[in-house]
């Protein structure tokens, strides 16, 4: 399985993802700089975070725009996996592939710390290698995670399972205790904690190494013992 | 050329958290007659004046980008200038 991590201008977790995916995950993984018009040659789609055009405007509004993300859209049509982290995330919402949107966070604060989330629903692609109901530290750095979307949104989340993790101790302000989410078909997961930054106990946690397990794993079952 | 000054604001149904911030500021400064305090951005654009369809495009414009219609509210106002 060959992972794209997308890099936009102003993108600072891609270092950190390619780390993950390639040196403790053990995957194929390759940078893919924002001006690139074909990704057929990718598995999976992983949108780093940082400041993608130095967050102007707002938070992933410029790179919404981006040639790749043609690519992205059609990526995630095709039934891909596509993971959105932090300003990963907030491109996510912007490019109308995950419902929502993002505001200051409730403290006004820039928040980086390990948090605990829990493991709402490990019947997707991104968390099969979690127990149901889990709780992982997996560490958040971000001043815009305050995740908003309106009642009915919500309840349509609720009730299709939408909603991956959540946070025990809300840092931010997001409706629900919101941590990450999920589309409609399944295969785009947008959260704010950083899964690549807990793929080893050197780190601190390696809780996060699961969520790219659960990706190659379902990929496996339906790529490669099919065929 | 048209000059086109567009507002965008937070939904009223959003919390605005630098706004109660500023809020709190003005009332601790004894300006307690101040209820409410929203934040928003102001963006000037500069537009040829042969554009087609002024209104349509400035409102695409917004939606698709100078604003986020989940969480903002916009408005716009059309000054003719004469260039220099």
């Amino acid at each position: 399985m060959k992972f794209a991590v997308i890099v936009f201008p102003g993108s600072n977790c891609d270092v950190d993802m390619l780390h993950a995916v390639k040196d403790e995950l053990g995957a194929e993984a390759e940078y893919v700089w924002h001006d690139e018009s074909n990704l057929d040659r990718f598995d999976g789609i992983l949108l780093p975070g940082g400041f993608s055009y130095g967050d102007y405007l707002r938070t992933g509004a410029i790179a919404q725009f981006s040639n790749v993300m043609d690519e992205v859209k059609k990526a995630a049509e095709a039934g891909k996996p596509v993971l959105g982290v932090c300003n990963g995330f907030q491109i996510l919402l912007e490019t109308g592939l995950l419902p929502g949107a993002m505001r200051r966070n409730k403290s006004l604060k820039f928040i980086c710390k390990p948090e605990t989330l829990q493991v709402v629903n490990a019947e997707t692609m991104f968390s099969s290698a979690y127990e149901q109901g889990e709780e992982i530290t997996i560490p958040i750095a971000h001043g815009e995670g305050n995740y908003y979307c309106d009642e009915d949104t919500l309840k349509q989340l609720e009730e299709e399972k939408r909603i991956i993790f959540r946070y025990k101790n809300n840092p931010n302000g997001s409706i629900s205790d919101i941590a990450g989410i999920l589309n409609e078909k399944g295969n785009v997961l947008g959260m704010m904690p950083h899964p690549e930054r807990a793929v080893s106990d050197l780190l601190g946690s390696a809780d996060g190494l699961k969520l790219f397990q659960s990706i190659v794993k379902s990929w496996r079952e339906n790529h490669v013992l099919s065929s | 050329m048209y000059k086109v000054k567009v507002f965008v604001t937070l939904k009223e149904s959003v919390l605005d958290p630098q706004g109660t911030a500023v809020k709190g500021s003005l009332h601790r400064m004894e300006y307690s007659e101040v209820q409410d305090v929203r934040i928003g951005k102001y963006l000037e654009l500069t537009i040829d004046k042969n554009v087609e369809n002024l209104d349509k495009s400035v409102r695409e414009m917004c939606e698709k980008l100078l604003s986020n219609p989940v969480i903002e509210d916009y408005r716009y106002e059309v000054e003719e200038v004469v260039a220099q």
